[in-house]
């Protein structure tokens, strides 16, 4: 990084100020990690276990004992075995692996992947890539909640299919997804097909069992289930045939070379284990929350939509909300010198100037992607920091809105 | 930058301005306003005001854009350019270039339209200049990444 850039950031920081009170709840972007999670991370690293797995010292040992032990852990609140786990740096690398990693397995005649139009983009990208090695890929529509329309997704299931990919929830807008029928749907028309899911968002969020869902690949990552970041985590079933992606010294693992994060690993490991104790409660207080966050802004702040569904069909700490006749950028500007946290789907915030594609997909108009605003609680989250939230929107959207030179004259 | 965020100068609609202009789009998610009340003996600009539905950033320039403005005849004004905004802001990142150019560009069309009924002075370039041009440019990007999601600006998909 220049150094006049770290100047202006400095500048920046210090313009800004510090805010009475910070609500962080950016939990798409990188996520908060709880306290536990953290605190077994650090005691891995105070305790060796943050030596090489596979090396033969007693350091080693315990490494290895400690890395297995947080597979079991992670791979049974899934329902998978510890051997079906392969362990990345993060979900986006884990999504790279389940995709590009079966093509390059791929001994079949079959060049088709079929992925629902509003995966995330390290599902996207390396699905495109594989276009310059003879691949076809077909993205399917969803509805205006973001459900993937199954007559097309049926329709697309042919005898060439080789790879399916749908999110169990949606990232930006928290769609739980039919991924039991989606899954039903695809091996009735095709039975030799490999379907991956991404589950980076379901997990904590939703019931999501590889076994039951009859799934072949799932992508995992710790960050976004309230543990270090650092680790990501791929399942592949028993008998699914993946080759590396990237090659190297091996350590445990067949298929990820390089050492083994253990420690972030370890945090990955108490996370889960706190959301599998908790499963109820936190999605109960989530729920309550997002539903508070929901309600407190669409009756507070005129000319709002939601993004994506109600209910339990959305996922129970997703919030996504347009404000219209506002940049969305602007907005997270706004909100920051009050101290919360928040990202945008606007052209501005992605920083290849062009709006949300999730946004898009649900028939979104260019201007409501723009003025979109992400938010994520968590079981962290108590009700003052979402009143808190609640006291500022309106004030924060209302100064926005008198700079536009547009004021309610589309929509 | 953050200043000008927080208290922008020369905010909203100027109801006696005899040159007005918008430069990019609510599609594009960056669209400026410039109004500006010129004097017509001596062509200085007496007033500028701006409204801005954009970033940070594009709020910022617009406002010190304005404010630069006030006081200068039209041809002084006219030579303003992005890099003067970018550097005035103490440097725009790369992906906020843009943000300035934008500003420039509804200056300079304003300033085309206030001598769209009046005699062209000789220093006021018959072709757009870069400035100009980007400000079409990216109006035109957005229809076409529009026909890409097949969606129509305005109107619900």
């Amino acid at each position: 990084m220049p150094s006049d850039m770290l100047r202006d950031v400095k500048e920046l920081i210090k313009a800004h100020g510090t805010p009475e009170r910070e609500v962080y709840l950016d939990g798409e972007n990188s996520g908060m990690v709880f306290p536990e999670a953290l605190r077994a991370m650090v005691n891995a690293y105070r305790g060796l276990r943050f030596a090489h797995p596979s090396i033969t010292h007693r350091a080693g040992w315990e490494s290895y004992e400690a890395l297995y032990e947080a597979t079991e852990t992670i791979a049974g609140f899934i329902g998978a075995e510890a051997g079906e786990i392969t362990y990345t740096h993060s979900g986006t690398e884990a999504n790279n692996l389940a995709i590009i990693g079966a093509a390059l397995a791929n001994k079949s005649g079959r060049r088709k992947i079929v992925v629902s139009s509003i995966e995330h983009l390290s599902v996207i990208f390396p699905a495109e890539s594989l276009r310059k090695v003879g691949y076809k890929l077909v993205e399917v529509p969803v509805d205006r909640e973001g459900f993937v329309e199954e007559e097309a997704f049926s329709n697309a299931i042919d005898r060439d299919v080789f790879l399916v990919s749908v999110a169990a929830v949606n990232h930006e807008i928290g769609t739980v997804q039919d991924l039991k029928g989606l899954v039903e749907i695809a091996r009735d028309k095709n039975p030799d097909i490999i379907f991956h899911t991404d589950a980076v968002d379901a997990l904590g969020r939703v019931k999501f069992d590889v076994r039951d869902l009859d799934v072949d690949m799932a992508t995992l990552s710790s960050h976004k289930c309230y543990g270090p970041k650092g680790a990501g985590a791929l399942y592949i079933r028993d008998g699914v045939k993946v080759e590396p992606i990237l090659h190297g010294q091996l350590s445990t693992q067949r298929l990820w070379p390089g050492v083994e994060n253990v420690p972030a690993i370890i945090g990955f490991a108490k996370a889960v284990e706190l959301l599998d104790r908790n499963f109820d409660a936190y999605v109960a207080r989530m729920r309550r929350l997002r539903d508070m966050l929901i309600e407190g802004i669409m009756s507070s702040v005129e000319h709002v939509i939601l993004n994506g569904p109600r209910g339990a069909r959305r996922a129970p700490d997703n919030v996504n909300v347009s404000f219209l006749f506002c940049e969305g950028e602007a907005i997270t500007v706004e909100l920051s010198l009050k101290g919360i946290y928040v990202s945008s789907g606007s052209a501005c915030t992605s920083r290849v100037l062009e709006p949300s594609h999730v946004l898009l997909a649900l028939g979104r108009l260019y201007e409501e992607a723009h003025g979109s605003i992400l938010m994520k609680v968590s079981p962290m989250h108590s009700e003052d920091d979402i009143r808190y939230v609640l006291r500022h929107v309106p004030e924060a959207i209302s100064r926005i809105r008198s700079i536009s030179p547009i004021k309610g004259e589309v929509g | 930058m953050l200043e000008l965020f927080r208290n922008p100068k020369n905010l909203g609609r100027m109801d006696d301005a005899n040159a007005t202009a918008t430069a990019g789009s609510l599609a594009c998610g960056d669209m400026i306003a410039i109004y500006l009340k010129i004097d017509e003996k001596t062509q200085v600009i007496e007033k500028a005001q701006f409204e801005s539905y954009g970033c940070a950033a594009n709020i910022a320039a617009a406002s010190l854009l304005t404010e630069m403005v006030k006081g200068k005849p039209l041809e002084e004004a006219w030579k303003i350019s992005w890099v003067d905004i970018s550097e005035e802001l103490g440097g725009l990142p790369p992906i906020k270039y843009h943000c300035g150019v934008l500003a420039v560009g509804a200056l300079r069309r304003a300033i085309r339209a206030y001598f769209k009924n009046r005699e062209k002075p000789d220093w006021l370039p018959e072709g757009p200049t870069p400035e100009e041009k980007h400000a079409l440019e990216e109006e035109k990007l957005m229809e076409m990444l529009a026909r890409r999601y097949k969606i129509q600006v305005g109107k619900r998909g």
